[in-house]
């Protein structure tokens, strides 16, 4: 404490100095015990989940990571935009972390917020290999809080990494447990009529597709901060105190809809970059993804953090209590997701481009002239490709009478047909709260300060997601990385991509070294993040500022997708002298683009 | 975590010298398994079963695979076995050993070789088939053989699988042989020669890999093959009471 103190009093006095952090990690087998079971992992220091890393911006961190296992390792600092050969992915950024060796990673921290960290080496994350980051601000905080806590969810499975992938070779349906029996065949007909059932049963197994293909992986314990539901992590509070709480989800396969009956969430941030606040009773946390939530619990009670599965086949819970030892209601699982046809849409190379018209006129361009303050909030998700080379000022003069019957953000959450334009329009994944409120949406975040300036994106990159499901093969315009090229980007350009998702899953698309701008049609304030996840069915778009030279690894980040092959390197050719890598690549990675 | 914070003044020199020992780092290529095709193996016992058919003939049977490679190409081993466990003798024994290649969404080709060793005359064929996942959910295998001596024959396997639960499944199968030509010596007559259907009720106790399963299977030969096996003595229809598990791991 006394050194922090000094720490803090010197770099004001001597604002010409710069603060280093010297960190030691340890990579270790360790043993996880989830209440449900018991199985060896990997963690860090001799845990999973691995330690809190604190880091503060402005300094330059040195982290002597020792690798204690008997197979190569290494780290990857998920969100941190850093010299590329620090990234910590094998083969991209680094040649790895030998048995027995210690890698030092060197990078100057210059961001804040929520973070984690894991092993980019085969299964290890899912195995355990993972931890938190939390990177304190250089500046103020445009929002307040008490006390914090970070509370990291992951999907432990009782099956390792590897074997899970091979089981998931042999038999896609290994883990699935949710599929559609006779007896679902049954209380579809008494609610639908025979003929309806017969008929929706022939068209998805016309297909050979499930319903019910939510969730590859089920059979999993949630846990927060390590902990099961039955050991039920506590963190502590005094009524009337502001809580921060940084969810981060680590989970291999799992998107988690999160909730604390009882109290309203107030989301400040995204992937560590503060958003203006938004008032939620749940959110949908995507893998790899994080949200900062401040809750202000006024009442000497206990509160249940409870996050169900998408797929709703598992869940993890933890508590907030003034006193060790309360407990609240765990809520019951809701009924399991099932996909619908508009989930399919993306499969059979339908024109998105039909959708584009319709969805212009959703924009809600009307009732303001300042762009900046605009909600956009129906628009995004789908197809508006024109939007880049819209003349904005033409906005002002357009049509507005068709707006009555329109979509928008805040009425989406009407009972009988929920929507959110990040979903596929009669999509069966789309969330509702639990409770009947609000639910976050991706077209409810919009950057608190934008980190660039708002600029035309200089081309367009579309990456088609896609996969057999039956095959469990998974790849990028239908090449998997095995046999792909290299995307080439120009250090300088702000490059569009366009996501289509012609599969039926939910893909949180990562791209390291450097922020995804997710458009939500909010222009300059649109959030920035560092994992966006693209529904069955739609089309997202992001940009993304080429500011860092080198190579990185950019995929979807359910472990088992990105290792079947939705996984991409990323090089970026040229960049100013004093950062610039020797771009003279090795001839390699021959095969289609 | 141990942890060490210092205060270290960095002169305008040495945070440059910071940058370029940073990106003194040549691109390296990607040589790690990710970059490579995904290797993987599975064994599954489809059928590991006892039946007693109703004339009290006691069989020990299996039809069982294992299989190594990638996604574009693997080896595929398929045995099947009868074995009578009264006259301690195999009634069939088969063993193909395929190569086996996607040729589109569902379907994969396979060629290789199939050695049938059981009591009796052993024969070798040349094996070409499809097998993959047709419309509705019906497991498709359709083979070609064809012997050294020429004898052609085809073989259909279907199976569907109806999810009472998501851990009751009752499964059907259906496995059809049809000859083109005849085989006297071991009982194969030109036409359809015979037809082997199940229904088994299995529980799926640990995971997938262990799954046991009551269930009947009807076997029946027809045309010259069934008069052929009354020639020899042998019977042309047969139920079977069933008691096994699917396995696979």
């Amino acid at each position: 404490m006394k050194t922090r103190l000094l720490t803090g009093l010197l770099s004001l006095l001597m604002p010409a100095m710069v603060l280093a952090g010297e960190y030691d990690l340890t990579v270790d087998r360790v043993e996880i015990d989830t209440g449900d079971f018991v199985k060896e992992g990997i963690g860090y220091n001799g845990k999973s989940p691995g330690p809190v890393m604190r880091f503060k911006e402005g300094e330059n961190v040195r982290i002597n990571v020792t690798n204690n296992l008997d197979e190569m390792t290494s780290i990857h600092w998920h969100g941190l935009i850093l010299p590329f050969d620090q990234d910590g992915v094998p083969g991209i950024s680094f040649p790895g972390i030998k048995p027995g060796e210690t890698f030092t990673y060197e990078f100057p921290i210059q961001q804040a917020g929520t973070y984690w960290f894991h092993s980019h080496s085969g299964f290890q994350e899912p195995d355990g290999a993972y931890g938190s980051i939390v990177i304190e601000p250089e500046g103020r905080e445009p929002f307040r809080y008490d006390r914090e806590y970070v509370v990291q969810l992951t999907d432990k499975h009782p099956h390792s990494g590897d074997r899970i992938m091979r089981n998931l070779k042999m038999m896609p349906d290994y883990y699935n447990r949710e599929q559609q029996t006779v007896g679902e065949f049954f209380s579809d007909v008494s609610e639908n009529g025979l003929m309806n059932t017969v008929r929706d049963r022939m068209a998805w197994g016309g297909m050979r597709m499930m319903k019910a293909d939510v969730e590859d992986l089920q059979g999993f314990t949630g846990l927060i901060n390590g902990k099961g539901p039955d050991q039920n992590w506590t963190g502590l509070f005094e009524p009337g105190e502001r809580i921060r709480l940084r969810f981060i989800n680590s989970s291999a396969m799992t998107y988690f809809d999160i909730r604390i009956p009882g109290l309203d969430m107030t989301v400040v941030q995204a992937d560590g970059n503060n958003v203006q606040p938004v008032n939620v009773d749940e959110f949908r946390i995507g893998v790899a993804e994080t949200y900062d939530v401040i809750v202000r619990p006024k009442d000497e009670q206990a509160y249940t953090i409870f996050a169900e599965s998408m797929g709703r086949s598992g869940y993890a819970r933890a508590t907030l209590a003034p006193e060790e030892g309360m407990e609240a209601a765990v809520p019951q699982l809701r009924e399991p997701a099932r996909l619908t046809m508009a989930d399919m849409s993306g499969m059979h190379g339908m024109d998105h481009g039909s959708m584009a018209g319709m969805d212009h006129g959703n924009m809600e361009m009307g009732s303001s002239e300042d762009m900046a303050g605009m909600d956009h909030s129906s628009m995004e998700g789908k197809d508006h490709s024109n939007m880049s080379s819209m003349d904005h000022s033409n906005m002002k003069g357009m049509d507005h009478s068709g707006m009555a019957g329109m979509d928008h953000g805040s009425m989406a959450m009407g009972k009988e047909s929920p929507s959110d334009p990040f979903y596929a329009k009669g999509s069966g994944l789309v969330p509702t709260a639990a409770n009947g409120g609000k639910f976050l949406s991706y077209a409810d975040l919009k950057a608190q300060n934008p980190l660039y300036e708002d600029r035309e994106p200089t081309r367009e990159i579309e990456l088609r997601l896609t996969g057999n499901m039956e095959r469990y093969t998974w790849s990028i315009n239908g090449v998997k990385y095995e046999d792909a090229d290299p995307i080439r980007l120009k250090y300088g350009e702000r490059v569009r991509f366009k996501f289509v998702n012609e599969t039926m899953m939910t893909h949180p698309m990562h791209l390291h070294g450097m922020w995804s701008i997710l458009d939500v049609g909010a222009g300059q304030w649109n959030p920035i993040k560092h994992t966006v996840s693209v529904q069955p069915g739609t089309t997202v778009y992001m940009e993304t500022e080429v500011d860092e030279p080198g190579q990185w690894a950019f995929h979807c980040h359910l472990s088992y997708h990105a290792a079947a092959g939705m996984f991409r390197k990323v090089i970026v050719e040229g960049g100013p002298e004093s950062k610039q890598a020797k771009t003279d690549v090795i001839a390699e990675e021959g095969g289609e683009a | 975590m141990s942890r060490i914070r210092s205060v270290v003044a960095v002169s305008f020199l040495a945070s440059m010298g910071f940058s370029t020992a940073v990106t003194a780092q040549e691109m390296i290529s990607d040589t790690t398994a990710r970059k490579q095709p995904l290797t993987t193996w599975g064994v599954q016992f489809e059928e590991f079963e006892y039946r007693y058919s109703d004339d009290d003939e006691e069989l020990g049977v299996w039809n069982a695979d294992a299989f190594y490679g990638t996604d574009d190409f693997k080896v595929r081993l398929l045995t099947t076995g009868e074995y009578e466990i009264a006259e301690q003798a195999y009634e069939t024994l088969e063993n193909q050993l395929v190569g086996q290649i996607p040729i589109s969404k569902f379907f994969d080709a396979k060629a290789g070789v199939r050695f049938d060793t059981p009591e009796g005359p052993d024969r070798t064929y040349a094996v070409l088939g499809v097998a993959g996942l047709a419309p509705q959910w019906f497991e498709i295998d359709a083979n070609l053989y064809v012997s050294k001596d020429g004898d052609t024959s085809t073989e259909l396997d279907a199976e569907y699988e109806l999810l009472l639960t998501n851990y009751w499944i009752l499964a059907a199968t259906l496995d059809a042989t049809v000859a083109f030509s005849e085989d006297r010596e071991i009982g194969v007559g030109k036409g359809l020669v015979s037809t082997e259907t199940g229904l088994r009720l299995s529980y799926d106790l640990i995971d997938r890999a262990f799954s046991p399963y009551v269930g009947v299977v009807h076997e029946r030969k027809y045309g010259d093959s069934a008069d052929f096996a009354e020639a020899d003595g042998g019977s042309t229809e047969d139920w079977f009471a069933v008691i096994g598990a699917r396995i696979a791991f």
